[in-house]
């Protein structure tokens, strides 16, 4: 288990992130959704309280918390004032190493994991993005942690236990501190809470070529929702940064080019954008635009003929306003601890060490037209994916 | 709103005191560098801050007191759709300049229309305080050409498409239109396809000019702000604004519980949306109604959340309380499987008669404002909210209160109080509305 602290003198808050090797690319086959049922199960109470008093306990210590599980990792994270932070990684020391796991409630944790499964289906455009990430990447990396009904329906509090017992140990786990504390206690505050963890080596699964076909789900709805996928590189590349400004100038701010030309210039749509998702090993940019049946294919067509034009590179101009938003947005973390906590967790998992904000903002400086065309030159958009949803298939253009 | 987000009434209202209250306090935080200041110009513009030296970024709203309770049935949706014109070009600047201009500046901004107001803000680095406020200033004296007008439209009704696939299919307007019969305040803030495409740049003008005056707007800033820089900014661009004398009715809600349901097939799960009459934004039982409401149906720790969430019986079930000039809700949101939809209506009808039979103990008071205080104070640390905090304050009750008012208003809040809100307000008077596939649901009772 590694510890990273950011002090922060200037705030009155602490805000944690513990990055455990837990998600749902471990889901045993057959079992899609364990790593979710575990993780629901663990918040049932932990160590010497019950679901109640460990939940009362914390919210008494004005913790804000949440827990998810995404493919590689489980995370969980909160934040409260700095003098509650001592008890607060006490009460998450124990779910994460002591939870009851019991199983008189694995029905009730059970029946939360298929109601917000079911929700899915109610969310369309987050119903494509989880269709196309599991058409883009090799099986279990595009998994959805929400899993499926039959296996969850099947899986029994022995299941759960077994996953909590092995995936939920100090190896590969991180755990990142941001906000008022004192480095030196809190070392001694981590070595008493988890210092005599055992250890259980996980190592990651690789992967396969298992995808499902289909591009188009149909679906009953007044939109139709439009996803491109196309692949990039990963955050602990070199050329990271020239990537993820390539897809800055595409969709981050009101003038990047697929606001303007999908929404501004021609009103196809309410939301469009492109983001950089990156896995450790792998990465993608993923593209999302939702708009009604009859205007879908324009909007696709434009779409794509901007990422055609990425390719053929971008403006000083372009480069310049977005580093205007880096910069302030890099500051503005300063002011949020528990985004630079989720920061400095990631930064670990990917690099295995962690750049302050300077450092960062120094990279960003660093950046120009040229490098990033040069980029774009070697690796313009291909090897394009398209995923619809909605009343009807659109016409996929011939793709390169 | 011009990205993202969803739309009424839980993302609007809860920026401006929804069930996250505001700040930062004396307590917690020794004498820090917050200063309030306040100015007002000729034409009645009014100019609030909240500055703070230790910020690292500025934050600016212009804030018009405007939304969907000032509109009229032939313009309905004209005040959303006002915003988004606000940012298609002025006389000085393209839609593009203004989209480039922001960007030019690292601004983190947006917009947002709610029943009672419209709210065009920046968070940006201090340095970029002048050409923040000179956008926004620009922005709110927009061109309103037809073309853009046109294309805009467009985006609209693609925002309105969007909301009606995403259950509960616009019925948080339907429910407030069912329970506060034809008051100002069951008006749907996006309005519908027909009536957005009614609207003309004409009837969009009107409104503009009647409501967009020096005297019923405001500008408020906080975190790192140069105030008297700021005066003079927006005096030297909105000094020649005129006022207009602009009033909003606010005329008393008559309330009647009602029950309805709505069959809508292609959705997946059974949507429960219930509204309570609840303090509104000038009552001073206002911060008991928010503990009330953490009690009784926090996202997490609750009774609500024991009962229906925990067991698995609801994907989600919570109570939140919204403030408006003159009228409060108690508004209840739950997703469920169809087939559960009965008993958990049930479940929520015996949580509310059993909060007005045995009340609350002091465990569960003392709980909740640990909460909410904590919220409060981790909340206060970044300049944007304490924006909203400060704007909202300023919006409904022209007051400025410090993180340390808020902290001591919820502190001194005593289980009588809570017990004195139920009985004024009782959570078993509710309207229902089911949304989803069940086309047969069953009153509770009947």
């Amino acid at each position: 288990m590694v510890l990273i602290g950011e002090p922060i003198a200037s705030v009155e808050s602490a805000a944690f992130t513990f990055l455990l090797p837990a998600g749902c690319c471990y889901d045993p086959s057959g079992g899609a959704g364990l790593a979710t049922l575990t993780n629901e199960m663990m918040v049932r109470g932990a160590g010497p309280r019950d679901s109640r008093t460990w939940v009362s306990d914390l919210e008494n210590l004005g913790v804000e918390r949440g827990e998810s599980v995404g493919v590689a990792q489980a995370t969980v994270h909160g934040a409260t004032l700095r003098d509650n932070l001592p008890a607060a990684l006490g009460l998450f020391a124990d779910m994460i190493r002591r939870p009851h796991l019991p199983a008189d409630q694995l029905d009730a944790g059970r029946n939360t994991c298929l109601q917000e499964l079911r929700a899915i289906d109610d969310e369309p455009s987050h119903k494509l993005m989880i269709e196309l990430r599991r058409r883009q990447y090799p099986d279990p990396w595009g998994r959805s942690s929400h899993g499926e009904e039959s296996s969850l329906r099947k899986a029994k509090i022995d299941d759960v236990r077994r996953f909590h017992e092995q995936h939920y140990r100090p190896s590969g786990t991180i755990l990142a501190v941001a906000g008022n504390f004192d480095w030196q206690r809190l070392c001694d505050l981590v070595e008493q809470l988890f210092g005599d963890w055992k250890p259980n080596n996980v190592t990651e699964p690789s992967a396969t070529n298992g995808r499902p076909a289909g591009n188009h789900i149909p679906f009953q709805s007044n939109q139709s929702h439009v996803g491109i996928a196309y692949p990039t590189i990963p955050y602990k590349h070199p050329d990271y940064f020239q990537a993820w400004a390539a897809v800055g100038v595409l969709s981050s701010g009101s003038s990047s080019r697929l606001f303007t030309e999908v929404r501004e210039r021609r009103g196809l749509c309410y939301t469009v954008y492109a983001s950089l998702h990156t896995q450790r090993d792998r990465a993608s940019v993923l593209c999302y635009a939702g708009t009604t049946a009859e205007r879908a294919q324009e909007t696709l067509d434009v779409t794509l003929s901007e990422l055609k034009r990425l390719g053929s590179g971008i403006e000083q101009s372009e480069l310049d306003r977005l580093k205007a938003r880096i910069k302030s947005s890099l500051i503005m973390q300063q002011e949020s601890t528990s985004a630079r906590s989720g920061a400095l967790a990631r930064d670990w998992y990917h690099l295995g060490k962690v750049r302050t904000l300077d450092e960062v903002g120094a990279m960003v400086d660093a950046l120009s037209a040229d490098s990033i065309n040069a980029f774009l030159r070697a690796n313009p958009p291909r090897d394009l994916l398209v995923v619809t949803l909605g009343p009807e298939a659109l016409k996929i253009p011939k793709l390169n | 709103m011009r990205a993202g987000a969803s739309s009424p009434p839980r993302a609007t209202t809860a920026l401006f005191g929804g069930e996250d209250a505001p700040a930062r306090s004396e307590a917690v935080n020794g004498d820090l560098a917050l200063e309030f200041r306040n100015h007002r110009l000729e034409n009645g513009l009014e100019i609030i801050a909240e500055t703070n030296d230790d910020a690292h970024s500025t934050s600016v709203a212009f804030i018009v007191r405007t939304g969907a309770r000032d509109e009229s049935d032939d313009v309905a949706g004209v005040s959303h759709f006002l915003e988004h014109m606000c940012f298609k070009g002025t006389p000085r600047r393209s839609a593009d300049d203004v989209n480039r201009e922001f960007d030019e500046i690292g601004a983190h901004y947006n917009a947002f229309t709610s029943e009672e107001c419209t709210a065009y803000y920046a968070s940006v680095l201090p340095e970029y305080q002048e050409p923040s406020v000179d956008l926004l200033a620009d922005i709110l004296r927009p061109s309103l050409r037809p073309d853009d007008f046109d294309m805009e439209k467009k985006v609209i009704l693609e925002e309105i498409q969007m909301y009606l696939d995403q259950p509960p299919f616009g019925m948080d307007d339907r429910i407030k239109q069912l329970h506060l019969s034809g008051h100002p305040l069951a008006r749907s803030v996006l309005g519908t396809s027909a009536s957005v495409g009614g609207l003309t740049p004409e009837r969009m003008r009107d409104y503009f000019t009647s409501r967009y005056s020096a005297d019923n707007v405001f500008v408020a800033a906080a975190g790192k702000v140069d105030f008297d820089a700021l005066v003079e900014q927006v005096a030297a661009r909105c000094g020649d604004w005129k006022p207009a004398g602009a009033r909003r009715d606010t005329p008393p809600a008559v309330s009647q519980p009602r029950f309805e349901v709505v069959h809508r097939p292609s959705a997946t799960q059974e949507y429960v949306l219930e509204l309570a009459d609840a303090p509104a934004s000038e009552d001073a039982d206002r911060y008991a109604a928010k503990l009330l409401a953490t009690i009784v149906g926090d996202d997490s720790g609750s009774r609500m959340f024991w009962e229906l969430v925990d067991s698995g019986l609801a994907e989600t079930a919570s109570l939140g309380h919204y403030e408006y000039l003159g009228v409060g809700m108690f508004y209840t949101w739950l997703a469920c499987e169809p087939e559960l939809v009965e008993e958990n209506l049930a479940r929520l009808h015996a949580i509310y008669e059993q909060v007005e039979a045995d009340g609350f103990s002091e465990d569960e008071l003392r709980q909740a404002k640990n909460k909410v205080k904590s919220r409060v104070v981790l909340s206060s640390e970044r300049p944007q909210s304490r924006l909203f905090n400060v704007g909202g304050n300023w919006l409904q009750r022209r007051e400025y209160r410090a993180v340390a008012d808020d902290l001591k208003s919820l502190d001194d809040v005593s289980i009588a109080d809570l017990h004195a809100v139920l009985r004024k307000f009782p959570l078993s008077r509710y309207t229902t509305i089911t949304v989803g596939p069940r086309a047969d649901v069953r009153r509770p009772g009947s």
